[in-house]
């Protein structure tokens, strides 16, 4: 029985793994980058740790797994919150179809702006149509 | 303690775990900027903790599941300090 439920569990969590790698390579932004991997990531691995506590039970492997499990779940947001704001804050700007920058309107509003060769959302095409067209 | 697991499904998920980490090693070497291969750097990091579990399952051997703490911890720690690097501060703010 638990043989069965942490051969789940690692299935699950490699799945996750995967999938999470994937979005790391194919997602256009480091902003959107960083949120696929970790989150994906994060969740993979810790399943993978409960399988091993799982198959284990409690001893040493099977505590020691649900310890870093727990750390890893503690640690690897503010990991990702500090590599989006250093990335921010160096620089990176956003990909071209980001509609939203609500860091950068609080950071703008408080702090003089960051010197960048570019602003930092270029215009999307509206599809609404400009104002005044539509109400005749 | 007797392995629980097969080996021949624990070869498939270190075989996946090593598809990720050439995916992760892509975007490190192919990265345009400095935070896409920090990013990479710290997945990859994860990666490993989940690689050590697989080979703990494998061996039978507890110690594998220290490595796996001490990676995560070094990980974090390295990971908070090329952050703190590239937003140009230092590590007391």
């Amino acid at each position: 029985m638990s043989e069965v439920a942490a051969q789940w569990l690692i299935g699950v969590g490699l799945a996750f793994d995967l999938f999470g790698t994937i979005g790391l390579v194919r997602l256009p932004d480091v902003y959107n980058r960083v949120q696929a991997a970790t989150k994906c990531v994060t969740l993979g691995t810790c399943m993978i740790l409960g399988g091993v506590f799982v198959a284990q039970g409690v001893g040493p492997m099977g505590v020691k797994a649900l310890l870093c499990a727990v750390f890893l779940l503690f640690t690897s947001p503010v990991a990702a919150h500090a590599i989006a704001r250093g990335a921010y804050k160096s620089g990176v700007r956003l990909w071209e179809g980001s509609v939203v920058d609500r860091y950068g309107e609080e950071v703008h509003g408080v702090h003089p702006p960051i010197e960048r060769a570019e602003p930092l959302i270029t215009a999307r095409p509206t599809t609404v149509g400009q104002p005044g067209e539509h109400d005749v | 303690m007797s392995p629980v697991l097969s080996d021949t499904f624990l070869l498939a998920a270190g075989s996946a775990l090593l598809v990720a980490s050439f995916l992760c090693l892509y975007r490190i070497g192919r990265g345009p900027t400095a935070p896409d291969r920090t990013v990479a750097i710290d997945i990859l990091g994860t990666l490993v903790v989940g690689f050590c579990c697989v080979m703990a399952l494998w061996t039978g051997q507890g110690f594998y599941m220290n490595i796996a703490i001490a990676w995560a911890l070094l990980s974090f720690i390295g990971t908070i300090a090329l952050a703190k690097y590239l937003e140009g501060r230092y590590y007391d703010e």
